[in-house]
Order: structure tokens, then C-alpha cells, then sequence
């Protein structure tokens, strides 16, 4: 069925109240997800300069720019920043929040309040880690690690352990919100098979988020105990055991990066179909995959500890169970790239975000398996290796499918469009520089390069140099992206219902949408990704 | 193969080339997928690119047959990888016999290093070539991690226990030592030099650097000062285990158990007598927590491996 | 339109916009309710992981420190917790069977003078601990300390299983606190007329936060008092 595409009696759900309280107090998911956007757009930023100043330190081999006690304050605050105030929340809490309830056909998630509620509590946890940053920032790195956070740092640690506990409880809100309104608000028709792939994604994330947030906020109440009246519960001193806090802390930390990445393959599915004009191949298993993603996630932390002195039992059955959770992964890459097979491909900006995802996926994916390794963990652990990994699949994976994500909803979300051009642009400097800010990193941890260095040996200058040349460009590229997007907020052309000839139910509706998202709740009758098969000519959608 | 390509570090050790090996099979396993995949992308890309005047799509929905092969083929591959990684990882923790022992203690912002002939040494370590070397390594504050990566060698020093790590050099020459623990203010400049020396120049360092007791007359001293045979002696009605062959053998506890009498536990009975009970004696023994250094307890350690006994064999 | 929850009132109950129906809405609430329990025994899972690694570690501590704790008040306010679930499910019933307000209110009132009554002897098993010197900040392993003389070797061991005591009844105690408030709130509810024999949600939600947090208590008496109630040391 489809929807009107003129203009409806109704305000779009922008124009529905124009006063800041009509924002402050709403309980509309799709302006909770623009108050989310906002939000960690700053958060971003600010993570952004904070890795700008890691770069800019390690041009040379010693300390020009920070002193070391800086420095290690710049590198941690850069973590605590990207991880929990912005990656953690960003797809879910902004395209998720904004499209969810659409997608599944009805009204708004399970719990609008609670929504509200949700963002007030990243805002007020955001608002300590600013204030932390402001109060003699924290040099623990981002992992806490005790003894050192517990009785040695002479940075605010129980100020950095409230404003992660507080942020935890939006993100299992948000968790909570989703799981219900999935399982209990699908419009009639909507089976859990005919569901998209990104509310797949987002199911199986909000699982991780009610279950492994938890057990982070505990562990880092602990610290904050510990801090506060010596407790001692991590303390060797007093008989406490500082490898219990790694691991209840990677407990969640593990399944944390799942977090991160499902969202974004869910976005990858939906980018791939569109931009193909075709269902994604093998539905059930990339589904099926995300589930299982989030369940075998939760039984791989020990991969962090191998050479905290676990048992090398211990140590053997981790490294298998994380070979296994790579598999569903395959699965959706296979899939992705049997989707375009004989399809029609288009690559307009959210599609050549996605392509540049699928390559760098691949590198960090594949990269997960070399740390997985035992014979080779020993070697790269704690090196640049590392680094290089997490940022492939961080950055290069979640936040490039963030942003195909983006560009792909930005008509919908705000019923413009941005100019194609620089859109494609950025796209490319931003790959461009990613690569050369990171690839590098791969090279100088196989060399021995560990993590959190303020000073490295100058036999590797060169590479470093490389990397932060790639950083400057990276930032070039994200700042271009950023400008177009917000020249297009301002003055971008008025935006179809369906500029993109989509299908899904998000695409039958108004751009913007109207409040209460759908003149009348649809009914369901066909599976996910009915393209036709002979393509509509654009005058016609 | 090492030197010449800047990608690599020096391979000095006996698993140095073997961990490499590793490396490149997985980077040859995973360059063929990923050079797949993408091929594969750019080629559809392509060929399938969106055409006016060409408007029919099939829509292929799915293969059972292509998501069996594409998750049992990827899922064997795996399980090679983690195959090789983890007998190599086994045989890389599991010390040879007769191993020499050295000591290690990392504190903020430095290694010390014992030798159990004496030598001390502050950042740096001198080993000699084609000898397998066992580090008993822990640390008086923070987490630290001893890592040297010529060796492919790397394990955390954790307050409040030892950990075992064991290497074999098998090139003379200078290599890095890094700490690989986040630990602070100057956590990258707690780095040393391990020096890989021919067995002549070993001796020759040796006997130019010795200073003062060997690990095991320091403890030995310990042992007395601090009346530990009092309690610990080979007459009848000794209030304590006579420690004579005690490290490497199986004791029996109170509790009905066994347990291995290695460093650590020497270190637990220690500083935490009552965690362990032996059977047939009380729990009457004080603690020496607070008492002793780690080095001390190091030194102790040392010393109680030498007590050799009458009929016990060290295992 | 936009500001608050348009609740619909068809036939005097109340159904929030963006529900279909009483259903959705009612089925809606359960699962969530369900789900935060979940994250709730996350939540206090990683202090019982806590405790099963130092119970472990350090058992002659634990049954030393543990024969400290006062098993009377410890039972009493066991039964005070169950008594409390009792009422608040009487409270559920009333209002299940259309009993009005009155009976609703009196129930919740009863279960929050348990609930104030568990807290009361809460704060002095707390402050007898404190007067003995027996929180474990720093000041607790000095030698010549109370502690130090009640426990002599296990002393480190002793206090690590006061850290956990304190931190698991602590974060109880702070659930408890958080459940008077809702019943409070529930009582305002009440008092409005909010919940029928078609629509008591609130109640029944709130009903089994309550459940939950008397649940972990059960859990916490026994590993908590009963692991050394019967070590007979004379000193307590």
C-alpha cells in the first residue's frame, strides 16, 4: 500500500510544536532521536579533538606538544568519550529511535517516557564526563584497569566511574524500549520474518545492552567504592584480586563492541538492498546471524586477558569460542556481496559509504582473527595491532555504516536532500584517510610497538608520521561531510517521500514524517525487500 | 628473513619464527578471502551497474547449499588457525626442564632484574644465546607487562602473584624491552635492552657485574634473620613442614587435598600461611606480609629451591 | 497533542495513545517489567560473583566475619521482607477484585511501614558495625584494631567479605528505598482512582519490583549470616 505522498493536513513532526519545551519535553521517538543526534554529534567532536591531539603528539618521537601526564589524560578521555558517549549510543539511540517504531508500522516505541527519561540520564552522565574533563581529566585509560585506577591515579576516577554508571542506565533503557516494541507493537502483518534487517539489528543489540550493561555498572560501582572508602576489593594490598575487575569488566566490554558494529550491519543490510534494488540474499541467516553475534558475544571476554596469567585452559577455550563468533560474521558479509549479484546497482552516497564499509570490515573482522590467535596474541597484544583492529572495525566498520546510515535517512528525517557532490566527496577522503591513519598501525604493532606510548623508540617515526598525516585528512574529510550535511539542514532541496524508490514502510510515509508517523496503522502483506523486478522509472514513484 | 623487511622484528628467539609463520598464514588466509570478497563487490558493482535502458532484475533469494559452504568452509579455516596458534601458544608457556631462573619485578617506572647467580640489573637484562631462560615475573604496584618483542614474548606483572614466562634466544644482539601495561606517568619509559650474549661473553658479563649474593645466599640470610628454622627444621616435633625437597613435590593439606609446592605457593605460605594448611601440623605459622619485599620473597623462593632432601625427588 | 500522553478513557480505564489496546499496553508492561528484573540480577550478579570468588579464596575469613553478623536481626527483618511481599500482594488483590481504594492504600501503607521497619534495623546492625570499628575502609587492618584482634591472620580476608556485605546490603537497602518511594507513588495512584479490576498495571508492576528486591534478600541472609553462624568464637 502507499501512502499519499502530498502534503497531509497534519504538521510534519518538526513543525508539531515549535518551542524549545515542545523539544525538552516530548515524548515523540522520532524528536528523541534528534535530540540524541545532536548529542553525540558534540560528543564526537570532542572525542575528534582529543584524537587530534594524540596524532598531533605522536608526529614526533618524543613528548613536544603534552607532557606524559597529559598525554595519558588526552588518550584516555579520547577512549571514554568515543566509546560511551558516542558510539555506544549512536545508531541505536538516533536511527534507531527515529525509525524503529516506523519500520515495525506502528506509533512510537513501548514506552515513550521512559525514551524522554533515557536521553535525560546520557545527558546528565554526558554532563559529568564534561565536567570530568574539566576537573583534571582521567589517566587510567579508558579499561580502569586496578590497581593503578583503584589506589595509584591522582585523577578524578570516581567522578569517571559515576559518569559511565549513569550513561549506562539510558543505554539499558533504551535496550529495554526497543525489545519490548519489537516483540509487542508490530503491526498487523509484520512477522518477525518480515521484519527488516535493521530491526533484526537493533533486537539483537538492545539484548546486549539490557543484559552486559549491568554487569559494567556494577563493576564500575565497585570502583567507585573502592575509590571512595577503600573498600579494597581489587586491592593485592589488601587480598583483593585485580584480575576479577578485567573480568567483570571486558564481561560487558566484549559485548559492548556488538553493540557498537550490529546496528551498523543492520544499516549495511538495508543500504545493500536499496542500492540493489534487491532482497538481501539469504534473509533467515543474516537475521539468525545478528541473534547469534549477540549471544556467542557474551562468551568471548577472556580474549582481553590472555597474558594476564589466566590458565592457558582458561586461555583455550576463550580462543575457540572467539573463532566461532566470527562465523555469523562471514555469513553477512557472503550474503551482502551475494545481494548485489545480478541485481541493479546504484551508488549514490549511502551506497558507496557502504562499499567502503565492506572493505574495511573485511580488514577488521579479519584482523579480529589474528588477536583471537594464542600464538600470536602473546606477541600483539597491547601493540598498535590492537589499536589498528578496533579502530578498522570502530571506525571504518560502525562509524562508516553510521554514517551510510545518515545520508541514506537524512531525506526521510528531515525532508531535504544534501548535494550528491561533496556528499560522494567526503565519502572518499574520509576512506581515504582513514586508511592511511590506521593501516600503518597494523605494521608497527606487528613490530612491537605497544599501545598508550607517549614516547616510542624513532626507528618508527615514519609510520607514525603516516598515521598522523592520516588523521589530519580523516579530520579534513569529517569536517567536509559534516559542513554538507549542515548546509543541508539549511538550505538543501525539498526531499520526496521516496527519493531512493525504497521499499519499506519508512518510505511510505511523508518526509518528514508527521507525529504520529502513519495516517492509519498499515497492514503487512508482503515480505521485507519486495523489490519488483522490473525497475519503476522514476517518474512514476 | 627478519632483517630485511621493516615489517617484521627481529627474530631472535626459538618461537619468534614460528609465531611469524603463523602471521603469514593467517595473512594469506585472510588476504584470499578479502581480496575475494572485494573483487567479487567491484565486479558486481560493475557489471550490474544501474542501467536505463536494461530494467529487469532477478531476484535471487537465497541458497541453502552457498550458506552451508560459506560457514563450514570459513568455520574449518578457523579452526586451523586457532589449531596452530594454540599448540604453538602451549609449547611457548610450557618452560623445558632445567630452565634458568630469573627474576623479574617491575615497579613504577622501572624492571629490576635478578639473577640467580647475583647480578642485578635495572631496565636491562643480559642472557646468554641457546639457552631456554624461565622469568618469574610480579610487580610491587600496578599491573605492568614485561614484553620483548624480538622474542615474541610478552606477559603481565600482576601485584600479588608471579607469573611464568620462559624464552630461548637464539641471535647474539641488543633488542627492546617494553613495558605492555598501561601503568602511569612514564609507562613508555619504563623500556629496556635485553643483550643476547655468546656463552663466553655471558661468563665475562658475569663475572664483571657480580654484586654482592647470589639470590639464593640473600634468601638463605633471609631464612635466618628471620628465625624461619625455628619452626622449619628436620627434627622430630618441628612445629613446621621441613622444607627440605619441599619445591616440585606433591604436599599434602589438611583438607585431604594436594597441592604442587612451585613458586607461587612457596610465595602463599609466605604471605598468607593460613590459605594452606599442610596435614599434620596447626596453623600456628605468622605472616610475613608487609614484612618482606617482593625481591625478598623472591630471594626466599630461590633459596628454598636449593634445600634438596633425603628420599623426595623434585618433580 | 504533542506534550502528553493523549490517554484514551474508554470505559474509565486508561490507555496511553500509542497502544492499540489494553493488551498491548497491559502485555507491554509485563515484558518490560520482566526485562529490567533481568538486568536487575545482572546488576547484583556481579557482587554475587564477587562473593563466590572471595568465598572461595578465603573461607576461614568469611566464616569469622560472618559469625560477626547479628543472625537474629537478620532473620527478623527476613521476615519482615516476606510479611511486606504479602501485603503488597494482598494490595494487588484488592485492587484486582474491585475493592475500591481504601483496602488498596491501607495494604500499601503496611507494606512500607515493613519496608521502613526492614531499614530501621538495617541502620542499627550498620551503626553497631561502626561503633566496633568493623567498616572496612582503610583503618580496618591496623594492628591493635578490633578487627586485627577478632580475626589475627584472616583479617584481610575479613575485610573483604565486609566490602561485600556492605556493598550487596547497601545496594539493597538503596533498592528498598527506591521501592517506598514507588509505593508511595502507587498510593497517590490509588488514591486517584487509577487502578480497576481491568487496568491495575502500576500495582502489579510495581508489585513485582518488590518481589524481586525481597528475593534478593532471601539469597543475601544465608550467604551473608548464616555462612558462619555457627562458628563459635564468644566474641560478638
Amino acid at each position: 500500500m502507499s501512502a499519499a505522498t502530498t502534503d497531509t493536513q497534519k504538521p510534519s513532526y518538526l513543525m508539531d510544536g515549535t518551542t524549545l519545551k515542545s523539544w525538552l519535553l516530548t515524548v515523540d521517538h522520532k524528536r528523541i532521536g534528534i535530540l540524541y543526534l545532536i548529542a553525540i554529534t558534540v560528543f564526537f567532536a570532542v572525542g575528534g579533538l582529543f584524537a587530534v591531539g594524540i596524532r598531533a603528539e605522536l608526529f614526533t618521537p618524543k613528548g613536544d606538544v603534552f607532557d606524559s601526564d597529559t598525554y595519558n589524560k588526552v588518550f584516555t578521555l579520547h577512549g571514554v568519550v568515543m566509546i560511551f558517549f558516542f558510539l555506544i549510543p549512536s545508531i541505536p539511540a538516533t536511527l534507531g529511535n527515529f525509525l524503529l517504531p516506523i519500520m515495525i508500522g506502528t506509533r512510537d516505541v513501548a514506552f515513550p517516557k521512559i525514551n524522554l527519561l533515557s536521553w535525560y540520564i546520557y545527558m546528565i552522565g554526558g554532563s559529568l564526563g564534561v565536567l570530568l574533563i574539566f576537573m583534571g581529566g582521567l589517566d587510567t585509560g579508558w579499561t580502569l584497569y586496578p590497581p593503578f585506577s583503584s589506589t595509584y591515579s591522582n585523577t578524578n576516577v570516581a567522578l569517571a566511574a559515576a559518569a559511565v554508571f549513569i550513561s549506562g542506565f539510558s543505554s539499558i533503557l533504551t535496550g529495554l524500549n526497543f525489545m519490548v516494541t519489537v516483540h509487542k507493537m508490530r503491526a498487523p502483518g509484520m512477522t518477525w520474518f518480515r521484519l527488516p534487517l535493521f530491526v533484526w539489528g537493533l533486537y539483537s543489540t538492545a539484548l546486549i545492552m539490557l543484559l552486559g550493561t549491568p554487569v559494567v555498572a556494577v563493576t564500575v560501582l565497585a570502583m567507585f567504592l573502592e575509590r571512595v572508602f577503600h573498600i579494597g576489593i581489587f586491592d593485592p594490598a589488601t587480598g583483593g584480586d585485580p584480575v576479577l575487575f578485567q573480568h567483570m569488566f571486558w564481561f560487558y566490554s566484549h559485548p559492548a563492541v556488538y553493540i557498537m558494529i550490529l546496528p551498523g550491519m543492520g544499516v549495511i543490510s538495508e543500504v545493500i538492498a536499496c542500492f540493489s534494488r534487491k532482497r538481501v540474499f539469504g534473509y533467515p541467516f543474516v537475521a539468525m546471524s545478528s541473534l547469534g553475534i549477540a549471544i556467542i558475544g557474551f562468551l568471548v571476554w577472556g580474549h582481553h586477558m590472555y597474558t594476564s596469567g589466566q590458565s592457558a585452559y582458561v586461555n583455550i577455550v576463550f580462543s575457540i569460542l572467539t573463532y566461532i563468533v566470527a562465523v555469523p560474521s562471514a555469513i553477512k558479509v557472503f550474503n551482502w556481496t551475494a545481494t548485489m549479484y545480478k541485481g541493479s546497482v546504484s551508488m549514490d552516497t549511502p551506497m558507496v559509504y557502504a562499499m567502503c564499509f565492506m572493505g574495511l570490515f573485511l580488514i577488521g573482522g579479519l584482523t579480529g582473527l589474528f588477536c583471537a590467535n594464542l600464538g600470536l596474541d602473546i606477541h600483539i597484544h597491547d601493540t598498535y595491532f590492537i589499536v589498528a583492529h578496533f579502530h578498522y572495525v570502530m571506525v571504518g566498520s560502525a562509524m562508516f555504516a553510521y554514517l551510510a546510515g545518515l545520508h541514506f535517512w537524512f531525506p526521510k528525517m528531515f525532508g531535504k536532500m544534501y548535494p550528491e557532490g561533496p556528499a560522494k566527496l567526503s565519502a572518499i577522503v574520509i576512506f581515504v584517510g582513514f586508511n592511511l591513519t590506521f593501516f600503518p598501525q597494523f605494521i608497527l604493532g606487528y613490530m612491537g610497538m605497544p599501545r598508550r606510548y607517549h614516547y616510542y623508540p624513532e626507528e618508527w617515526q615514519v609510520l607514525n608520521v603516516l598515521s598522523s598525516g592520516g588523521a589530519m585528512t580523516l579530520s579534513a574529510g569529517l569536517l567536509l561531510g559534516g559542513a554538507n550535511i549542515t548546509w543541508a539542514l539549511i538550505a538543501g532541496k525539498k526531499a520526496p517521500a521516496n527519493p531512493w524508490m525504497a521499499k519499506g514502510l519508512e518510505w511510505e510515509i511523508s518526509s518528514p514524517p508527521i507525529t504520529a508517523n502513519f495516517e492509519k496503522i498499515p497492514v503487512v502483506t508482503e515480505e521485507a525487500y519486495a523489490y519488483p523486478s522490473q525497475i519503476p522509472s522514476p517518474a512514476h514513484h | 628473513m627478519g632483517n630485511q623487511i621493516p615489517m617484521f622484528p627481529e627474530n631472535a628467539s626459538t618461537i619468534a619464527g614460528q609465531v611469524d609463520l603463523v602471521y603469514l598464514y593467517l595473512n594469506l588466509v585472510c588476504a584470499v578471502f578479502a581480496i575475494g570478497v572485494v573483487i567479487a563487490i567491484v565486479y558486481f558493482a560493475i557489471r550490474y551497474r544501474r542501467n536505463p535502458t536494461h530494467t529487469a532484475i532477478q531476484q535471487v533469494e537465497g541458497s541453502h547449499l552457498l550458506e552451508i559452504a560459506w560457514s563450514v568452509i570459513p568455520l574449518i579455516l578457523m579452526m586451523t588457525m586457532f589449531g596452530w596458534g594454540a599448540w604453538l601458544y602451549v609449547h611457548a608457556v610450557t618452560p623445558p626442564k632445567g630452565a634458568m631462573d630469573i627474576y623479574v619485578v617491575g615497579k613504577q617506572w622501572m624492571w629490576k632484574v635478578q639473577h640467580p647467580t647475583g647480578q642485578r640489573e635495572i631496565n636491562d637484562l643480559h642472557v646468554p644465546v641457546s639457552t631456554p631462560v624461565r622469568l618469574t615475573i610480579t610487580s610491587e604496584d600496578v599491573i605492568h607487562s614485561y614484553y620483548i618483542p624480538s622474542f615474541r614474548m610478552k606477559r603481565d606483572a600482576v601485584p600479588g602473584r608471579y607469573s611464568q614466562a620462559w624464552f630461548e634466544a637464539t641471535k647474539p644482539g641488543t633488542y627492546h624491552i617494553f613495558c605492555a601495561e598501561f601503568c602511569g606517568t612514564k609507562h613508555s619509559q619504563m623500556i629496556g635492552k635485553v643483550h643476547v650474549l655468546s656463552a663466553q661473553d655471558y661468563a665475562n658479563w658475569l663475572a664483571g657485574n657480580l654484586s654482592g649474593d647470589t639470590a639464593e645466599e640473600a634468601g638463605r640470610k633471609l631464612f635466618e634473620a628471620n628465625r624461619c628454622n625455628t619452626c622449619h627444621h628436620e627434627q622430630s616435633g618441628a612445629r613446621g613442614p621441613n622444607l627440605a625437597g619441599v619445591f616440585g613435590s606433591q604436599v599434602q593439606l589438611k583438607d585431604g587435598s594436594t597441592v604442587l609446592a612451585n613458586e607461587e605457593f612457596i610465595r602463599e605460605s609466605i604471605l598468607r600461611p593460613q590459605a594452606k594448611i599442610v596435614a599434620g601440623f596447626e596453623p600456628v605459622m605468622p605472616t610475613y606480609e608487609g614484612q618482606l619485599s617482593e625481591e625478598q620473597v623472591l630471594q626466599l623462593v630461590a633459596y628454598i629451591k636449593t634445600l634438596k632432601g633425603p628420599a623426595k625427588e623434585a618433580k | 497533542m504533542q506534550q502528553h500522553s493523549h490517554a484514551g478513557h474508554a470505559g474509565g480505564v486508561r490507555l496511553a495513545h500509542h497502544f492499540d489496546d489494553l493488551k498491548q499496553q497491559h502485555e507491554s508492561a509485563q515484558l518490560g517489567m520482566w526485562a529490567f528484573l533481568l538486568t536487575e540480577v545482572m546488576f547484583f550478579g556481579g557482587l554475587f560473583l564477587a562473593y563466590l570468588i572471595y568465598r572461595n579464596l578465603y573461607p576461614e575469613a568469611f566464616l569469622l566475619a560472618s559469625n560477626q553478623l547479628n543472625v537474629t536481626l537478620g532473620g527478623i527483618n527476613t521476615a519482615v521482607l516476606i510479611f511486606s511481599s504479602l501485603t503488597m500482594a494482598l494490595a494487588i488483590r484488592s485492587a484486582q477484585t474491585g475493592q475500591g481504594r481504601i483496602p488498596q492504600i491501607a495494604w500499601l501503607v503496611l507494606t512500607v511501614m515493613f519496608g521502613v521497619a526492614f531499614l530501621v534495623i538495617k541502620y542499627f546492625e550498620y551503626k553497631a558495625k561502626w561503633d566496633h570499628g568493623m567498616l572496612p575502609g582503610p583503618g580496618f587492618m591496623a594492628a591493635g584494631g578490633h578487627p586485627a584482634e577478632l580475626f589475627g591472620e584472616h583479617v584481610a580476608g575479613a575485610r573483604i567479605f565486609f566490602s561485600i556485605y556492605f556493598a550487596m546490603t547497601g545496594l539493597h537497602a538503596f533498592h528498598m528505598i527506591v521501592g517506598i518511594g514507588i509505593m508511595a507513588w502507587m498510593m497517590i495512584s490509588s488514591w486517584k482512582g487509577y487502578f480497576t479490576p481491568s487496568n491495575y498495571d502500576g500495582l502489579e508492576m510495581s508489585g513485582l519490583y518488590w518481589h524481586f528486591v525481597d528475593l534478593v534478600w532471601i539469597f543475601l541472609f544465608p550467604m551473608l549470616y548464616l555462612l558462619g553462624a555457627h562458628v563459635h568464637t564468644g566474641a560478638h
